[in-house]
């Protein structure tokens, strides 16, 4: 008895408080109509331009590929639509020198880094087995930390490196063949990119192989 | 409403009386990373206006209808849109600034030179007067990046807006110019001198 007496004065006294409290949604129309109207503008911006910035992406990758595959003819490239062993469609870009002879791939890869998604493109030979090149498209680490994954001290590190056993990040000096040093203060980072191109690698390898032939 | 400044004060008012860099000391992550060359320090204060040009008419014109403890969330929003036109704009028409500019232009959005401008003139004022606060401050912003960016790119690549001026067989670069503690310098000595000279001027 004294329970439901409790009961319904606790309910009593929240009525008066719903009826005090200001109606939120009430005050924040304006928040919520900018909200969707500002949403409606970014699509449409996204939607003009999210076909140029793709080209770009792609005149990007395209620009890195004779150093990331030495002796590549860049205007000989192949682009290959391939399924990854996840299922997903995807492209990657089958490299010739100048007599046509096929002499690696470029692989491009997207995984989370420290802060954002981490943009790279991978350099490989025709088998897959070397990994001839690396290069930072996009990424967006901690200026001055993290950042230093797109410069060449770091990404050198992978060059020449087989992909079986797949990379390892380690804090001190590499001694085995597969190890790559962290950056200083961004570990986090440096593992972000050797996961990514361990991943990018088993994920492609076979399906490359299978579409070249 | 009186008492309040009129469109012509408050565009001159921006440039140099109150401006942003070294007067009221606004906006100090760009003016620090993003000032190692000309061009990079001239694109940076455009998006910065144009940001600062379309908020502030946005926000004087939905100003009567604000509530005063919902008024950030609005200007937040308001920014933080237009510098996703900006970000998306350069990333399809000019990829290698956008590149180089990198994390600094979603930076925009905490702006405070933005922020106090919308505070203090787009939310009392209207669209005319907003506009040319916002040309006046963007313009301040302009002079102040791009005096420090070029001190920075002459001193420390021999080269303004891309151009030589001092070869590189009479001068030695100073590469700390065009790293970050150059930043600091260069800014800590132009600000000096402003204050020098606006001094020596209250003086005479």
């Amino acid at each position: 008895m004294s329970e439901m007496i409790e009961n319904t004065s606790v309910s009593e006294s929240e009525l008066v408080t719903e009826e005090k409290r200001p109606n939120y949604l009430l005050q924040a129309w304006l928040v919520i109509f900018l909200s969707a109207l500002y949403g409606a503008i970014l699509v449409w911006v996204q939607m003009s331009l999210s076909e140029k910035i793709e080209a770009n992406k792609k005149n990007a990758t395209f620009a890195q590929i004779p150093s990331l595959v030495k002796g590549a003819e860049p205007s000989k490239t192949q682009e290959l639509a391939i399924t990854g062993t996840d299922g997903k469609p995807a492209r990657v870009y089958q490299v010739f020198n100048a007599d046509g002879a096929h002499i690696g791939w470029v692989f491009p890869g997207l995984g989370q880094g420290f802060s954002d998604v981490i943009s790279v493109i991978i350099g490989l030979d025709a088998d897959v087995k070397t990994i001839t090149g690396l290069y930072v498209l996009d990424q967006k680490e901690t200026p001055g930390l993290g950042n230093f994954i797109q410069d060449e001290p770091f990404r050198s590190q992978f060059v020449g490196k087989a992909t079986t056993p797949s990379l390892a990040v380690v804090k001190s000096e590499p001694v085995a063949e597969n190890e790559i040093l962290a950056l200083t203060g961004a570990t986090i980072s440096s593992k972000a990119v050797s996961d990514l191109v361990n991943a990018t690698v088993a994920r492609y390898r076979d399906a490359a192989i299978e579409a070249a032939k | 409403m009186a008492s309040l400044p009129t469109a012509t004060q408050r565009f001159l008012n921006g440039i140099i009386p109150e401006n942003p860099t070294y007067r009221l000391l606004l906006g100090m992550c760009p003016t620090l990373a993003v000032t190692s060359n000309v061009q990079a320090a001239l694109t940076m204060a455009a998006a910065t206006t144009f940001v600062l040009f379309c908020s502030n008419i946005m926000i004087s014109l939905i100003r009567n209808l604000l509530q005063s403890h919902l008024r950030i969330l609005v200007f937040t929003l308001t920014i933080a849109t237009f510098v996703t036109v900006v970000d998306r704009f350069l990333a399809a028409y000019m990829p290698e600034m956008s590149k180089q500019l990198g994390p600094y232009i979603p930076l925009i959005i905490v702006n405070c030179i933005i922020i106090s401008r919308c505070e203090a003139c787009a939310a009392v004022q209207g669209p005319f007067i907003a506009a040319w606060d916002a040309l006046g401050v963007g313009i301040g912003f302009t002079l102040g990046l791009s005096s420090i960016a070029t001190v920075r790119e002459i001193l420390g690549s021999g080269t303004w807006f891309g151009l030589t001026v001092l070869p590189p067989d009479v001068w030695t670069p100073w590469s700390i110019m065009i790293l970050p503690p150059g930043a600091f310098l260069t800014l800590g000595v132009l600000l000096a001198t402003v204050n020098f000279i606006d001094s020596k001027r209250k003086a005479d």
